[in-house]
């Protein structure tokens, strides 16, 4: 009983056409900095299985620095998300559409 | 066993996805997203990545996830509503994801006799396989991410607070 990595490859392209999709039509910032972590995740499920593929350890690696980055995107991009809610009262990216106030 | 647990977690992991997508209130996309990438856990776990399973429980469906539903709750966050964007939107993202998935689902699965199949237990990266890897080949860049942190909790800290 074995599993053809291309399974898990197709499942990955598929959750990160999913994020694409999100980021795309959702109009609530938050819901889109969730897409974007949607994509992070496929994208990491894509490394493990090829690391897995050749069995070499600096996939998982690779891995291992994208979450990290992920994890400060997340802090830094949640602060934005409030400052920008301070400043305008509304979380719909069509009203957020100006750089300056 | 091995095809039985994938169905089932990558079942749910689309699903969850779907359910992300499909959502309007935020708090709902959020805990679909947790479904995600706890399922996605047990399928690291299926490639043999024991320490990047249990990494992606404790550091994004525990912290990352914590925050984003804190800071849901934090700013009140409704329903989306609808506006003149949004079908323009529409129309630009479900053609392109279906374009995306074709393409990339397409060179995969003609690509697939070449990528071979994964066993049970046929392969296992240990945690000390991966220190062995991260800490003398790639020491550098495992400091520098320690900066980056610095950075990002700074960076966190200014634009969160308040000004008098």
């Amino acid at each position: 009983m074995s599993v053809p990595i291309a399974w898990y490859l197709i499942l990955s392209a598929a959750l990160f056409s999913i994020g694409v999709c999100g980021f795309l039509i959702k109009r609530n910032i938050i819901s889109i900095f969730m897409s974007i972590e949607l994509m992070l995740n496929a994208v990491n499920l894509a490394f493990v299985a090829f690391a897995n593929r050749w069995h070499q350890v600096n996939g998982q690696i690779f891995v291992f620095f994208v979450m990290v980055v992920a994890a400060a995107e997340a802090a830094v991009g949640l602060a934005i998300i409030i400052a920008v809610f301070r400043s305008r009262n509304t979380l719909n990216v069509d009203q957020i559409d100006l750089m300056k106030l | 066993m091995h095809l039985a647990l994938f169905i089932i977690f990558g079942l749910l992991c689309l699903g969850g996805a779907l359910n992300l997508l499909l959502q309007r209130h935020p708090i709902n996309s959020a805990l679909s997203l947790i479904v995600v990438m706890s399922s996605l856990a047990v399928l690291y776990l299926l490639l043999g990545a024991e320490f990047l399973a249990l990494a992606q429980i404790i550091v994004y469906s525990g912290a990352i996830m914590v925050l984003f539903v804190f800071v849901i709750m934090l700013l009140n966050a409704g329903l989306e509503e609808k506006t003149h964007g949004s079908r323009a939107a529409y129309l630009a993202g479900i053609p392109g994801m279906l374009a995306l998935l074709g393409v990339l689902g397409g060179t995969f699965f003609t690509l697939r006799s070449s990528f071979g199949s994964a066993r049970l237990g046929a392969y296992l990266a240990t945690t000390h396989d991966l220190a062995q890897v991260l800490f003398r080949n790639l020491l550098l860049p495992f400091e520098v991410t320690s900066i980056l942190i610095l950075v990002a909790i700074l960076g966190a800290v200014v634009l969160a607070r308040k000004e008098h």
